[in-house]
């Protein structure tokens, strides 16, 4: 390293206000330079896809030993989409890992330094990795779809029939609201294992604990986890009591939105 | 140019910061100076909108700095605490921040020469040394050329070069006509760079003074001479103003000048073997202001914790 002193160029530094725009620009930046992003990612597509070929192929060798009861729940669509269970764990991890990374390090005093109005990096974090998220979920679910059918073989079905791309869709759909979730429960909770906790709290231990309650309660309020809303909403076979397709978007929507917005109100209002 | 007035902030009960007001102007270094827990992380992080106030209001350049549209233009700031993702590279933590400025990457390599990271700016910041972790922060602080710096401990874990060139830079900056607010717990460190200085002791202002006057103000004039005829010389310089302490060939004279005692010795043919007037250091200066602090703060049940670090 050079001692020398230099002076610093005082003129011809061109610099612009802070705008949401440059603040997305800056956070793809950040994404792309961690390499925990490209391998929790990747691990998410693989999840889909592998998954898809897994169950498949296992199913179809273990036809004639299912149970009547297991051929009557079996949908072809679902089975592919398997993966949607693996996938969301990286999703969930890696939105929470966005942001509890900055805080565990001390990039978030640089980050809310340069952008002081601090709401900016909320929507930039959210936005930018709902956008990553839909469009790798989207791929992957599909040619998870694809690869499961091939390995289902006579038992499998076509993209033409009933709710084959709603199935695709919604699967996307429901790992991109999961992904913005994340995001909301890291700027709420800062830590990494309190982020997670809380998130896969509410999404896989709430719907368990749920089953507790009085069964004419349950059916109440358990299709309104967001978990459940969440299937409710990909799922090509859902539970009876479930909530339709466009209700459990609708709910799952509302979620995210409440996650949302008591992330902003505490990263407003809280010292960094 | 940083103006706080009546600034306060409480994390809890306990007060980090007390009333301060002052104002840090352009074209000189203000050093900032206090013991361990005298809130002087916690009153950069106010000045940087980090942390909000309790009671009053900190401006830079006239608005508060989240105020600013292009923030980083107003304020480059080193706190003390490292504030880089460890597992991104020198290069693209830098690219980043300048993305939110529409600061062209030009500037990126330009700093990162400029604090002599050229050689390390793709490995990964995490496995920076403290002083090339100061470089890296003291790159991102000058990335949007700055009116004003604001460093926290800027020499720690730099070597004698690296301090040396921290030093001047500091100056130099101030030179072009910016505002430069360096804190340091390293008083002597602080004489060579400051030339004004804000002194704070349990979060409440104890001075704000030029540099000169605090070693000046707490200076006690005290010679000490040594001398084969000590005895006689002793004799000859006793008076009333005049207090004469030591044994051993070696005494210490309060209340005449070194010139003072020397023209005595001639005038009596007495030789001197030692005339040493005993300057009062900067740390000195700064004990005797902040001592009265430093008890109570150490008899206290409860004692503040550095309030650079609340969580």
């Amino acid at each position: 390293m050079s001692a020398s002193v230099q002076q610093p160029a005082t003129d011809h530094v061109q610099v612009a206000p802070v705008s949401q725009a440059r603040v997305v620009r800056s956070e793809w930046i950040k994404m792309r330079s961690l390499r925990s992003t490209t391998l929790t990612l990747l691990a998410a597509v693989i999840a889909m896809i592998a998954l898809a070929w897994l169950v498949g192929w296992a199913t179809n060798a273990h036809w004639n030993h299912m149970d009547p009861g297991e051929r009557a729940t079996f949908n072809p669509i679902d089975r592919s989409l398997a993966g949607v269970n693996l996938a969301q764990l990286a999703i969930g991890v890696l939105g929470v890992l966005l942001i509890s990374g900055e805080y565990a390090t001390g990039m978030i005093r640089a980050t809310l330094s340069a952008v002081p109005r601090r709401l900016p990096v909320l929507w930039a974090k959210a936005g930018l990795y709902a956008a990553v998220t839909f469009v790798l979920m989207l791929v992957s679910s599909f040619i998870a779809f694809v690869v499961g059918q091939h390995f289902l073989a006579s038992h499998g079905t076509t993209l033409g029939a009933p709710h084959s791309w709603r199935a695709i869709v919604g699967t996307a759909a429901y790992l991109t609201l999961i992904a913005v979730m994340a995001v909301a429960f890291g700027f709420a909770i800062r830590s990494t294992a309190g982020g997670i906790a809380a998130l896969f709290g509410l999404l896989l231990v709430l719907p368990g604990v749920g089953q507790l309650l009085p069964s004419d309660w349950q059916t109440h309020t358990l299709p309104y986890l967001p978990n459940n809303a969440g299937s409710a909403l990909h799922s090509a076979r859902p539970d009876p009591n479930a909530l339709s397709p466009g209700m459990g978007l609708l709910v799952l929507v509302i979620w995210v939105v409440l996650a949302l917005a008591g992330a902003a109100f505490l990263l407003k209002r809280r010292d960094a | 140019m940083i103006e706080a007035v009546g600034l306060t902030k409480k994390y809890g009960d306990k007060v980090a910061v007390r009333d301060l007001t002052f104002r840090i102007r352009p074209g000189i270094v203000t050093g900032f100076l206090g013991p361990n827990g005298a809130g002087k992380s916690t009153t950069m992080r106010l000045i940087l909108g980090l942390d909000a106030p309790t009671a009053g209001s900190v401006t830079v350049d006239g608005l508060p700095y989240a105020a600013h549209p292009m923030p980083l233009k107003v304020v480059g700031a080193v706190l003390e605490a490292r504030a880089v993702h460890t597992s991104r590279s020198a290069y693209n933590h830098l690219k980043a921040l300048a993305a939110t400025h529409g600061i062209p990457d030009s500037r990126v390599a330009d700093v990162i020469d400029m604090v002599g990271l050229h050689e390390v700016a793709r490995k990964r910041a995490g496995g920076f040394s403290l002083g090339m972790g100061q470089r890296l922060g003291l790159a991102s602080a000058l990335l949007a050329d700055p009116s004003t710096l604001i460093l926290d401990e800027p020499v720690n874990g730099l070597d004698p070069e690296g301090i040396r060139w921290i030093r001047d830079l500091l100056k130099a900056l101030a030179a072009e006509g910016r505002t430069v607010f360096v804190s340091s717990h390293l008083m002597s460190e602080m004489a060579l760079t400051a030339e004004h200085v804000i002194v704070v002791g349990r979060g409440r202002l104890m001075a704000d003074m030029p540099m000169a006057d605090l070693i000046a103000r707490a200076s006690t004039n005290v010679v000490t001479v040594r001398s084969p005829q000590l005895a006689d010389l002793a004799a000859a310089l006793a008076g009333p103003d005049v207090t004469i302490t030591g044994a051993d060939g070696r005494i210490d004279v309060a209340g005449l000048s070194p010139a003072q005692i020397g023209d005595t010795a001639r005038d009596l043919g007495i030789s001197l073997h030692e005339l040493t007037p005993k300057q009062a250091s900067l740390e000195e200066a700064f004990m005797d202001m902040t001592r009265d602090e430093i008890e109570f703060h150490a008899a206290s049940a409860a004692p503040v914790e550095e309030a650079g670090s609340p969580t």
